[in-house]
Protein backbone atom coordinates (compact mmCIF):
# COMPACT_ATOMS: atom_id res chain seq x y z
CA UNK A 1 0.00 0.00 0.00
CA UNK A 2 1.73 3.44 -0.89
CA UNK A 3 0.33 6.96 0.71
CA UNK A 4 -1.65 8.67 -1.69
CA UNK A 5 -2.37 10.99 0.59
CA UNK A 6 -2.74 14.66 0.25
CA UNK A 7 -2.25 17.88 2.80
CA UNK A 8 -5.38 18.84 1.15
CA UNK A 9 -6.91 15.35 2.36
CA UNK A 10 -5.79 15.97 6.02
CA UNK A 11 -7.70 18.11 7.25
CA UNK A 12 -7.96 18.15 11.40
CA UNK A 13 -10.54 15.62 12.32
CA UNK A 14 -9.95 13.33 9.15
CA UNK A 15 -9.83 10.27 10.06
CA UNK A 16 -8.10 6.72 8.84
CA UNK A 17 -10.46 3.88 8.07
CA UNK A 18 -10.37 1.36 11.07
CA UNK A 19 -8.44 -1.49 11.07
CA UNK A 20 -9.21 -4.75 12.37
CA UNK A 21 -6.06 -7.43 13.46
CA UNK A 22 -7.22 -11.21 14.20
CA UNK A 23 -8.56 -13.20 16.37
CA UNK A 24 -4.32 -12.92 17.96
CA UNK A 25 -3.03 -16.69 18.37
CA UNK A 26 -0.08 -17.34 20.32
CA UNK A 27 1.87 -17.78 17.50
CA UNK A 28 1.61 -14.06 16.58
CA UNK A 29 2.96 -13.60 20.13
CA UNK A 30 5.87 -15.85 19.43
CA UNK A 31 6.42 -14.30 15.96
CA UNK A 32 6.80 -11.04 17.40
CA UNK A 33 8.90 -12.28 20.47
CA UNK A 34 11.32 -13.62 17.64
CA UNK A 35 11.08 -10.44 15.26
CA UNK A 36 11.69 -8.04 18.09
CA UNK A 37 14.41 -10.44 20.22
CA UNK A 38 11.52 -9.65 23.83
CA UNK A 39 12.16 -13.80 24.94
CA UNK A 40 9.81 -12.72 28.67
CA UNK A 41 8.32 -16.35 28.82
CA UNK A 42 5.62 -14.60 30.03
CA UNK A 43 4.01 -14.19 26.15
CA UNK A 44 4.48 -17.51 25.23
CA UNK A 45 5.01 -20.29 28.56
CA UNK A 46 2.03 -21.07 29.54
CA UNK A 47 3.03 -22.99 33.11
CA UNK A 48 5.12 -19.83 33.39
CA UNK A 49 2.68 -17.27 33.02
CA UNK A 50 0.40 -19.42 35.32
CA UNK A 51 2.89 -19.38 38.42
CA UNK A 52 3.32 -15.35 38.02
CA UNK A 53 -0.97 -15.93 38.65
CA UNK A 54 -2.46 -14.94 35.10
CA UNK A 55 -5.20 -17.17 33.53
CA UNK A 56 -2.86 -17.88 30.87
CA UNK A 57 -0.04 -16.49 28.38
CA UNK A 58 -0.67 -12.87 27.17
CA UNK A 59 0.55 -10.77 24.41
CA UNK A 60 3.68 -8.44 24.29
CA UNK A 61 2.25 -4.87 24.53
CA UNK A 62 5.30 -3.63 21.75
CA UNK A 63 3.30 -6.28 19.46
CA UNK A 64 -0.03 -4.47 19.83
CA UNK A 65 2.26 -0.91 19.71
CA UNK A 66 3.61 -2.53 16.20
CA UNK A 67 0.37 -3.10 14.79
CA UNK A 68 -1.12 0.29 15.41
CA UNK A 69 2.46 1.77 14.29
CA UNK A 70 1.72 -0.48 10.98
CA UNK A 71 -1.52 0.89 10.72
CA UNK A 72 -0.09 4.30 10.30
CA UNK A 73 2.49 4.05 7.95
CA UNK A 74 0.04 1.98 5.85
CA UNK A 75 -2.13 5.26 6.01
CA UNK A 76 0.62 7.99 5.67
CA UNK A 77 3.60 6.36 4.69
CA UNK A 78 6.07 4.52 5.82
CA UNK A 79 8.96 7.47 4.92
CA UNK A 80 6.40 9.91 6.39
CA UNK A 81 6.70 9.12 10.06
CA UNK A 82 8.61 11.28 12.25
CA UNK A 83 7.22 10.87 16.11
CA UNK A 84 5.43 7.78 17.26
CA UNK A 85 4.94 7.43 20.79
CA UNK A 86 1.86 5.05 22.63
CA UNK A 87 0.67 3.95 26.08
CA UNK A 88 -0.34 0.25 27.43
CA UNK A 89 -3.85 -0.20 28.72
CA UNK A 90 -5.10 -3.12 28.71
CA UNK A 91 -3.56 -6.52 28.56
CA UNK A 92 -4.30 -8.13 24.86
CA UNK A 93 -5.18 -12.18 25.38
CA UNK A 94 -5.19 -15.31 23.08
CA UNK A 95 -8.59 -14.80 20.70
CA UNK A 96 -8.28 -11.15 20.86
CA UNK A 97 -9.36 -8.86 18.22
CA UNK A 98 -8.08 -5.36 17.40
CA UNK A 99 -9.33 -2.34 16.06
CA UNK A 100 -7.13 0.55 14.96
CA UNK A 101 -7.97 3.91 14.52
CA UNK A 102 -6.45 7.37 13.39
CA UNK A 103 -7.62 10.80 13.62
CA UNK A 104 -5.57 14.01 12.43
CA UNK A 105 -5.83 16.33 15.58
CA UNK A 106 -3.49 19.40 14.07
CA UNK A 107 -2.33 19.85 10.63
CA UNK A 108 0.47 22.75 10.85
CA UNK A 109 3.74 23.77 8.87
CA UNK A 110 7.00 23.77 10.59
CA UNK A 111 10.76 24.27 9.55
CA UNK A 112 9.85 24.01 5.86
CA UNK A 113 7.45 21.02 6.26
CA UNK A 114 4.08 20.63 6.09
CA UNK A 115 3.16 18.15 9.35
CA UNK A 116 0.16 16.57 11.07
CA UNK A 117 -0.25 14.84 14.40
CA UNK A 118 -2.17 12.26 14.59
CA UNK A 119 -4.18 10.44 17.71
CA UNK A 120 -4.03 6.29 17.31
CA UNK A 121 -6.28 4.02 19.38
CA UNK A 122 -6.04 0.20 19.24
CA UNK A 123 -9.34 -1.75 21.19
CA UNK A 124 -10.08 -5.18 22.36
CA UNK A 125 -13.20 -6.22 21.29
CA UNK A 126 -14.36 -5.48 24.53
CA UNK A 127 -14.30 -2.07 23.59
CA UNK A 128 -11.67 -1.24 26.47
CA UNK A 129 -8.48 0.49 24.74
CA UNK A 130 -4.99 -1.59 24.69
CA UNK A 131 -2.66 1.32 23.06
CA UNK A 132 -3.42 4.62 23.43
CA UNK A 133 -0.59 6.44 20.75
CA UNK A 134 -0.20 9.90 19.30
CA UNK A 135 2.33 9.91 15.87
CA UNK A 136 3.32 13.22 14.18
CA UNK A 137 3.53 12.66 10.13
CA UNK A 138 5.19 14.65 7.21
CA UNK A 139 3.44 14.80 4.36
CA UNK A 140 4.82 15.52 0.77
CA UNK B 1 13.89 5.18 46.72
CA UNK B 2 14.88 5.85 43.42
CA UNK B 3 18.28 7.19 42.74
CA UNK B 4 18.17 11.20 41.57
CA UNK B 5 21.58 11.46 40.88
CA UNK B 6 21.86 8.89 38.45
CA UNK B 7 20.30 11.02 35.82
CA UNK B 8 23.00 11.70 33.15
CA UNK B 9 24.01 7.93 33.95
CA UNK B 10 24.71 6.05 30.23
CA UNK B 11 25.12 2.57 29.12
CA UNK B 12 27.67 1.10 27.05
CA UNK B 13 27.29 2.24 23.52
CA UNK B 14 26.97 -0.98 20.83
CA UNK B 15 26.68 -1.28 16.78
CA UNK B 16 23.36 -2.12 15.14
CA UNK B 17 23.11 -2.68 11.24
CA UNK B 18 19.65 -2.31 9.71
CA UNK B 19 18.67 -5.33 7.81
CA UNK B 20 16.22 -5.96 5.21
CA UNK B 21 15.36 -9.54 6.56
CA UNK B 22 14.84 -8.35 9.88
CA UNK B 23 12.86 -5.47 8.81
CA UNK B 24 10.52 -8.35 6.41
CA UNK B 25 9.93 -10.39 9.39
CA UNK B 26 9.27 -7.68 11.79
CA UNK B 27 6.69 -5.77 9.38
CA UNK B 28 4.93 -8.85 8.86
CA UNK B 29 4.99 -10.10 12.56
CA UNK B 30 3.20 -6.21 13.29
CA UNK B 31 1.22 -7.21 10.44
CA UNK B 32 1.95 -4.74 7.87
CA UNK B 33 1.12 -5.03 4.29
CA UNK B 34 3.04 -2.24 3.22
CA UNK B 35 5.28 -2.35 0.09
CA UNK B 36 7.59 -0.09 1.66
CA UNK B 37 8.99 -2.89 3.86
CA UNK B 38 7.66 -6.10 2.05
CA UNK B 39 9.15 -5.42 -1.50
CA UNK B 40 11.50 -2.41 -1.50
CA UNK B 41 15.21 -3.69 -1.74
CA UNK B 42 16.05 -1.74 1.02
CA UNK B 43 13.40 -0.79 2.97
CA UNK B 44 12.81 2.00 5.47
CA UNK B 45 12.38 0.36 8.93
CA UNK B 46 9.08 0.37 10.88
CA UNK B 47 8.71 3.07 13.62
CA UNK B 48 9.05 1.02 16.60
CA UNK B 49 11.77 -1.69 14.69
CA UNK B 50 15.30 -0.28 16.65
CA UNK B 51 13.81 -2.81 19.43
CA UNK B 52 15.45 -5.01 17.61
CA UNK B 53 19.14 -3.81 19.41
CA UNK B 54 18.43 -6.10 21.58
CA UNK B 55 20.02 -8.71 19.18
CA UNK B 56 23.18 -6.27 18.54
CA UNK B 57 23.87 -6.09 22.55
CA UNK B 58 21.14 -3.64 23.70
CA UNK B 59 20.23 -5.60 26.68
CA UNK B 60 17.64 -2.33 27.84
CA UNK B 61 17.36 -1.69 31.58
CA UNK B 62 20.75 -1.28 32.58
CA UNK B 63 20.57 3.05 32.80
CA UNK B 64 16.90 2.16 34.74
CA UNK B 65 18.93 -0.59 37.16
CA UNK B 66 20.99 2.23 37.91
CA UNK B 67 18.49 4.79 39.19
CA UNK B 68 17.41 2.12 41.49
CA UNK B 69 14.13 1.24 40.88
CA UNK B 70 12.13 -1.23 43.13
CA UNK B 71 10.98 -3.44 39.79
CA UNK B 72 8.29 -5.08 42.32
CA UNK B 73 6.56 -1.34 41.92
CA UNK B 74 7.37 -0.45 38.42
CA UNK B 75 4.73 0.45 35.94
CA UNK B 76 5.26 1.13 32.12
CA UNK B 77 4.84 5.03 31.66
CA UNK B 78 5.08 4.65 28.19
CA UNK B 79 7.70 4.87 24.54
CA UNK B 80 8.44 7.55 22.28
CA UNK B 81 10.02 7.03 19.22
CA UNK B 82 11.34 10.13 17.11
CA UNK B 83 13.02 10.26 14.03
CA UNK B 84 15.21 13.33 12.27
CA UNK B 85 14.40 12.66 9.21
CA UNK B 86 13.00 9.37 7.25
CA UNK B 87 13.45 6.77 10.02
CA UNK B 88 16.74 4.63 9.01
CA UNK B 89 16.73 2.04 5.64
CA UNK B 90 18.53 -1.33 5.30
CA UNK B 91 22.51 -1.29 5.23
CA UNK B 92 22.45 1.49 7.58
CA UNK B 93 24.84 1.25 10.37
CA UNK B 94 24.02 2.80 13.49
CA UNK B 95 25.19 3.21 16.88
CA UNK B 96 23.12 3.15 19.95
CA UNK B 97 23.35 4.09 23.44
CA UNK B 98 21.07 4.79 26.18
CA UNK B 99 21.06 7.92 28.61
CA UNK B 100 18.97 8.37 31.98
CA UNK B 101 17.50 11.46 30.93
CA UNK B 102 15.25 12.76 33.56
CA UNK B 103 13.59 11.72 37.26
CA UNK B 104 10.46 13.82 38.55
CA UNK B 105 7.65 13.08 40.75
CA UNK B 106 4.11 13.64 40.95
CA UNK B 107 1.43 12.84 43.30
CA UNK B 108 -0.64 9.89 42.51
CA UNK B 109 -4.57 9.43 42.93
CA UNK B 110 -4.06 6.28 44.77
CA UNK B 111 -0.37 4.84 45.13
CA UNK B 112 1.20 7.85 47.02
CA UNK B 113 3.93 9.66 44.77
CA UNK B 114 4.76 8.45 41.79
CA UNK B 115 8.42 9.13 40.35
CA UNK B 116 9.18 8.78 37.13
CA UNK B 117 12.00 7.77 35.37
CA UNK B 118 13.18 8.98 31.43
CA UNK B 119 15.64 6.87 29.84
CA UNK B 120 16.63 7.94 26.03
CA UNK B 121 18.46 5.46 23.76
CA UNK B 122 20.20 7.22 20.70
CA UNK B 123 20.87 6.27 17.62
CA UNK B 124 23.55 8.09 15.59
CA UNK B 125 24.66 7.03 12.04
CA UNK B 126 28.57 6.89 10.90
CA UNK B 127 28.94 10.46 10.23
CA UNK B 128 27.76 11.10 14.41
CA UNK B 129 24.40 12.23 12.81
CA UNK B 130 21.23 12.09 15.37
CA UNK B 131 19.11 9.79 13.58
CA UNK B 132 16.47 8.27 16.00
CA UNK B 133 15.48 8.64 19.98
CA UNK B 134 13.61 5.88 21.86
CA UNK B 135 12.57 7.36 24.60
CA UNK B 136 11.01 4.97 27.70
CA UNK B 137 9.48 6.36 30.79
CA UNK B 138 9.48 3.61 33.99
CA UNK B 139 7.09 4.68 36.89
CA UNK B 140 7.71 3.62 40.74
CA UNK B 141 4.63 4.09 42.22
CA UNK B 142 3.81 4.63 45.84
CA UNK B 143 2.73 0.88 46.58
CA UNK B 144 3.01 -1.93 44.64
CA UNK B 145 0.27 -2.00 41.66
CA UNK B 146 -2.52 -5.01 42.32
CA UNK B 147 -3.66 -5.94 38.90
CA UNK B 148 -2.03 -3.37 36.95
CA UNK B 149 0.46 -5.16 34.73
CA UNK B 150 1.16 -4.11 31.71
CA UNK B 151 2.46 -6.02 28.58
Amino acid sequence: MTATMTWDDLAEGTEAAPREVGPLTRTDFVKYQGASGDFNPIHHDEEYAQSAGFPTVFSVGMLQAGILAAYATDWLGADNVRRYGFQFREQVWPGDTLTCRGAVTKRYEEGGERLVDLELTCTRQTGGAAVKGWATFVVP
Amino acid sequence: MVDKSAVGATDEPFDIEVERGKILEFARATKSDNAAYLDDPTPVSPPTFLVTGAFWGGQGGSAFRKANLDMRRVLDGGREFVFHGPPPRAGTKLTAQTRLEEIYEKEGKRGGTMTFVVAVQEFRDEAGRLVAEHRSTAIETGRPPAEEKNG
